[in-house]
């Protein structure tokens, strides 16, 4: 195969994986603050839509993108308020909106169907795009591939790095010592959740606005992304560089399914493209792995070297999501 | 920094937690906080360290009068507290736990703060990895850390919440070292605990706590019996008691040892008649409770034999047990022992054994009326349970008892029952009792433990004692049991 | 009289929800430059407004009908069945599966396609069974581990059409080869309404509220919802009363997609569950999971979807108005609980 033709398809792996990025970065940063986002796949729909429907009538992609990220950011915080405040199932809302945001965009989007707006340009990187094998890769992307390399360092240095992201960390796993520290717990809540959605939100314009351009209605093809982006977040063991892993290979794998496909007639590509679920599921086996009782019975019943080896091993495996993802928080 | 407490009230809906405490504490002291359990201490110490407000009420520290409205405004007038179980992030490494809370840069000066952490820990001697995680840590290392975290803060007021249980003598002594040194650079220091032996060897002075109200004033040196006179009160009468008829033993515990990841109890034997009443006398925390569970299959023994009317079911799992006639009634009666959101009449129908597929909802709302109306219970069949009162609901939970029963293993049977209800509720027990069932339960009210037991353990941080005859006791002793002396052999952990 | 009180309160702000979900709807129709009255009007002559649009009315009503009914035993349980969208597929998949082992056959037919909608049945069950094993066995959250399963039932599906049950020529999706008439479940002259699914639905319903209602199973799966452990203390066997109900949830998600198969699409497409799963999820929590809504509300959201299909041709609007109002009814219903709970707890 023509070795040109292999590097214009990983560039184009990297761009793919973009929006898929945002999305699942900004869910990482949710659900490190304790609340699972479940209505990202409507989110990204609803964004694409109304992003595309802004720049349309504005002719400006700023404005455009900007939009999507208002979307993402307001339904996350319907998912927030209902939960944090309202104390209702967080599973419930964000489930409920996933539905309607997704119709949402098909109802509102129907005028727009087939019309075109402003696209992203492809900015090649001066200087840097001379690499050998690595320019051509890395730096002849447009301009939200190249901010999406930075949120990756960006997220993971905020969340490990800084002072704020050990709050964050703190709030997530145990919201009461979190607390006693001086933490607002629900307010941090609230921020992170309406970034991650803001985050999310930005996946929406990159479809629509770049990759694949205009508002196609039920036949965009974003279904389902919402949801691979939440599978990536628990493989990525809710750490941004882990997580930007798991969406490269998902793009990977998407591309490979279009390569192969010639050789394999009988099996779609969407087969391949289900690969992060199964993986999410291998994860959450393993993150209890340690802790089940038949584990703990064993390891007692082994030499000690051995022992600290396998648990070490466990422990590298464990990716455990926040202690407490999911419920609610109430000061004494 | 001084500290004084000024006319705290502060009531939980009917329950008076502090009533009109006023305590001063001179800078650079040990004051110890003395009480049972329920005497307010905790809530006492919530109050200063921020994470409840008094109801009225000042504080005062050195002599300015302060409004602290949470844990973190404590902080920062110099306030901190050593919880009972460190608030603290199991998953995290010692130096992130230990910077977390702190303000300064964006960045995190994992580097300086560990050059201060391990400055720090010098001072005193510990000797914690800054890299190693915190949940691999013992408890003792984890107080140490948390100490280390507070003063790092510029804490002047240091507030410990029964810091000697689950940790080693070595490493008590170290933290009675610690403590000492900090009161003589001018911290003030409040040491929140049972263990007399402790209090008596660490502290300058005592306050006693009971029912809510300041008993007593105490400076070293100081009186066991004084001590334990202020925290319990005095005697009531004694009631009547049964005496054991038959040979073989309805329920026997063999040499039993339990673990659980604060202490170790072992060397347990215990014979129980029927128709015997065992009570657990003992601070909570102190092992009763895992003991308890042991009895019932919960928690299972690393040792030992645990006989039920001459059954070996240690290893059995809890619905084995049930199937003998063992039955458990849990302290926490909406979270382990009812199901909130269904009715009285439901609870009936899971209770009794299945009798064909479909059920006959006027057989049981009938029976149901009935049990209501035999125990007295102030509710509908159609009531659901967490809209019954306190009261009405150990009625109902004891209403559910199987009969015939072997064993029943009660956790706090009267815990916030009016005096009607109590009496009420040991009335039933004794039927049970002269039916033939023993009973076991815990208590944390010397008058009911000796009202109502034949024999009494006395727990002590996992030690425990041999049954002592209730004939032959009184509140003084075991008041002493209780706060750590009178042990034949020195406690060792 | 206090009690009166707090119905009526109650009944207020339901209503106050549903009026707020319609103001809303009719905003977004606004917003989309449609004629909000004319767009009921529409919706409603779609769903009743002749026969062939009632048949299809309660041909979508049986399949909601089915995975709610289903859902009911799940969330009374204390789960949240998110796979069961996967578990209608399988059942479906199972159905095909065993109606083209016996295509050739000599069986009366309606014993084959009792045989295959019974294989149905018991596919949704296995694919249950499985999330409720990664739960019970793995601590798999039952909500990853049914997004999971839906996924790769869907990519099976696909494998299946394009692979080893392509049509003769080459796969396309439209799906497999559609079996011959004899192997349909009977239907109305002129319908694609059976009576034989619709029996079944009611049944199914009608199994489920006794069950839920009337015997001790059902009462044990409340307390295994409402609080694990004291169900464990007042001696219920806890897991293995957490299977039941998935396998039951499972095999009624079985059922519905049997009958999709054999009453509906005659053979297997992609996407054949068609989103009643979720659907079943939302009228669940819309009705606050009490059997004797299920029926009703399932038939308002079924005549929505049938009422919507229209729209595109009449007034050029999408037809995902019906989800819009469906996910409006439900969101502000569960905002106005939330609102409501607040309100009145701090006045008690």
């Amino acid at each position: 195969m023509n070795f040109n033709l292999i590097l214009i398809g990983l560039a184009g792996v990297l761009s793919a994986a973009s929006p898929v990025l945002f999305a699942t970065i900004g869910e990482t940063f949710s659900e490190r603050s304790g609340v699972i986002n479940l209505s990202v796949n409507g989110t990204i729909l609803l964004s694409a839509m109304f992003s595309f429907a802004v720049a349309l009538k504005t002719n400006s992609l700023i404005l455009g993108f900007l939009a999507g990220m208002a979307i993402g950011a307001l339904v996350a915080l319907v998912v927030a308020f209902s939960s944090i405040t309202l104390h209702q199932s967080q599973v419930a809302v964000g489930f409920v909106l996933t539905l309607m945001c997704r119709d949402l965009s098909y109802f509102l989007g129907n005028s727009i169907m087939g019309m075109s707006a402003p696209t992203l340009p492809s900015l090649a990187i001066p200087g840097l795009v001379k690499i050998p094998i690595l320019g051509p890769l890395l730096f002849k992307q447009d301009l939200m591939t190249y901010l999406s390399y930075l949120l990756i360092f960006l997220a993971w240095i905020w969340i490990f790095k800084t002072r704020p992201g050990l709050v964050l960390l703190g709030v997530g796993e145990r919201p009461a010592a979190a607390y006693i520290r001086g933490a607002n717990v629900k307010k941090i809540r609230y921020l992170y959740t309406a970034l991650g959605g803001a985050l999310v939100g930005l996946a929406g314009p990159i479809y629509s606005l770049s990759l694949k351009a205009g508002w196609k209605g039920t036949i965009s093809g974003l279904d389902g992304i919402g949801w691979i982006a939440l599978a990536i977040t628990i493989f990525g063991g809710w750490n941004p560089i882990r997580a930007a892993f798991g969406a490269y290979l998902f793009a990977l794998l998407q591309w490979l399914g279009l390569v192969l496909q010639p050789s394999l007639p009988n099996i779609p590509s969407q087969v391949l493209q289900v690969a992060p679920f199964p993986l999410m599921i291998l994860t959450l086996l393993l993150v209890n792995l340690g802790n089940t009782e038949w584990v703990v019975r064993t390891l007692a019943g082994m030499p000690p070297r051995t022992r600290r080896f396998v648990s070490r091993l466990l422990r590298s495996m464990r990716s455990s999501p926040p202690s407490a993802l999911g419920t609610p928080f109430e000061n004494q | 920094m001084e500290v004084e407490l000024h006319n705290i009230y502060k009531t939980f809906g009917m329950v008076r937690a502090n009533i009109g405490i006023n305590l001063k504490v001179p800078a650079g002291s040990i004051q110890s906080i003395l009480g049972e359990n329920g005497a307010g201490k905790s809530t006492l110490m919530k109050v200063l360290s921020g994470f409840i407000q008094a109801d009225s009420g000042e504080i005062l520290l050195n002599h300015q009068p302060v409004i602290i409205q949470s844990p973190a405004d404590a902080i920062r007038h110099g306030i901190g507290m050593l919880h009972q179980d460190p608030l603290d992030f199991p998953p995290m490494k010692v130096i992130d736990d230990f910077i977390l809370g702190r303000s300064g840069s964006l960045f995190l000066p994992r580097k300086e703060a560990g050059k201060e952490f391990m400055a720090l820990q010098q001072k005193f001697n510990f000797s914690i990895d800054p890299e190693t995680y915190v949940d691999t840590m013992t408890v003792g290392e984890r107080q140490q850390l948390e100490i280390l975290r507070l003063l790092w803060l510029g804490a002047q007021v240091l507030i410990l919440d029964e810091p000697t249980t689950g940790i080693s003598a070595l490493q008590k002594e170290k933290l009675f070292e610690t403590l000492r040194l900090l009161a003589s650079q001018g911290m003030t220091v409040i040491f929140v605990s049972h263990k007399l032996e402790d209090v008596e060897n660490l502290c300058d002075r005592v306050a006693v706590l009971r029912r809510g109200e300041l008993v007593g004033e105490v400076l070293s040196p100081y009186d066991t019996t004084q001590l334990v006179e202020l925290m319990f009160g005095k005697i009531l009468t004694l009631g009547e008691r049964q005496s054991c008829n038959t040979e073989i033993p309805a329920f026997e515990l063999k040499d039993l040892e339990i673990e659980d990841y604060r202490m170790k109890i072992e060397g347990v034997n215990l014979k129980l008649c029927k128709g015997e009443v065992i009570g657990l006398a003992g601070m909570e925390g102190s092992g009763q409770g895992i003991l308890l569970r042991a009895c019932c299959g919960l928690v299972r023994p690393v040792a030992g034999k645990v006989m039920v009317d001459g059954h070996n079911l240690s290893g059995k799992s809890y619905h084995d047990y049930m199937e003998k006639g063992v039955a458990f009634l849990p302290a926490s009666r909406l979270e382990e022992g009812l199901v909130p959101g269904l009715t009285l009449a439901e609870h009936f129908i899971l209770a009794e054994s299945q009798q064909g597929i479909f059920i006959n909802w006027k057989r049981v709302y009938a029976q149901t009326e009935q049990r209501i109306s035999d125990f007295a219970i102030h509710g509908r069949p159609t009531s659901k349970v967490e809209t019954l009162s306190g009261g009405n609901q150990q009625r109902a939970i004891l209403a559910l008892l199987r009969n015939p029963l072997s064993v029943l293993l009660l956790e706090h049977p009267t815990r916030g029952l009016d005096i009607e209800s109590t009496i009420y509720i040991w009335d039933k027990l004794k039927e049970r009792c002269r039916q033939g069932a023993s009973i076991i339960f815990i208590s944390p009210d010397l008058d009911e433990i000796l009202q109502y037991s034949d024999h009494i353990l006395v727990f002590f941080s996992g030690r425990v004692s041999p049954p002592l005859d209730a004939n032959n006791t009184s509140v003084d002793h075991l008041g002493q049991l209780i706060g750590g002396k009178g042990w034949s052999d020195t406690f060792v952990a | 009289m206090a009690k009166e009180r707090a119905r009526w309160i109650n009944l207020a702000f339901q209503l106050g929800a549903i009026v707020t979900a319609l103001l809303f709807s009719t905003l977004i129709m606004l917003l989309a430059g449609a004629p909000p009255l004319q767009a009921f009007k529409e919706i409603i002559l779609g769903a009743v407004g002749s026969t062939d649009n009632i048949s299809n009315v309660l041909v979508a009503w049986v399949p909601l009908l089915l995975s709610t009914t289903g859902l009911l035993v799940t969330f009374t349980a204390g789960l949240w069945n998110i796979g069961i969208e996967g578990q209608i597929t399988l059942g479906a998949i199972f159905c095909t599966w065993a109606l083209r082992l016996n295509q050739q056959s000599i069986l009366p037919p309606w014993i084959i396609l009792v045989r295959s909608i019974l294989m149905g049945m018991f596919g949704g069950a296995l694919w249950a069974a499985l999330v409720g094993a990664l739960k019970t066995f793995g601590g798999v959250n039952e909500i990853f581990g049914g997004l999971g399963m839906n996924f790769i039932a869907t990519a099976i599906t696909l494998w299946l059409i394009f692979g080893p049950w392509k049509r003769p020529g080459i796969g396309s999706m439209s799906g497999t080869e559609p079996f011959p008439q004899t192997l349909w479940l009977p239907v109305f002259p002129n319908l694609r309404l059976s009576l034989w699914s619709v029996l079944l639905g009611i049944l199914a319903l009608i199994v489920i509220y006794l069950l839920l209602q009337g015997t001790y199973f059902g009462l044990r799966l409340k307390a295994v919802g409402n609080n694990l452990r004291a169900a464990f203390r007042l001696g219920i066997p806890t897991w293995q009363n957490t299977m039941t109900a998935f396998i039951l949830c499972g095999s009624f998600a079985g059922l519905a997609g049997a009958i999709q198969v054999t009453g509906v699409y005659h053979r297997l497409i992609p996407s054949i569950s068609s989103g009643y799963g979720f659907l079943g999820l939302m009228v669940a929590m819309l009705i606050n999971y009490q059997a004797v809504w299920v029926a009703p509300v399932a038939l308002f959201f079924a005549a929505l979807n049938i009422g919507s299909i229209q729209l595109p041709i009449v007034l050029k609007l999408d037809s995902s108005l019906s989800g819009v109002l469906q996910g409006s009814l439900v969101l502000f219903v569960l905002i106005v609980d939330g609102i409501r709970q607040r309100v009145l707890g701090r006045k008690s």
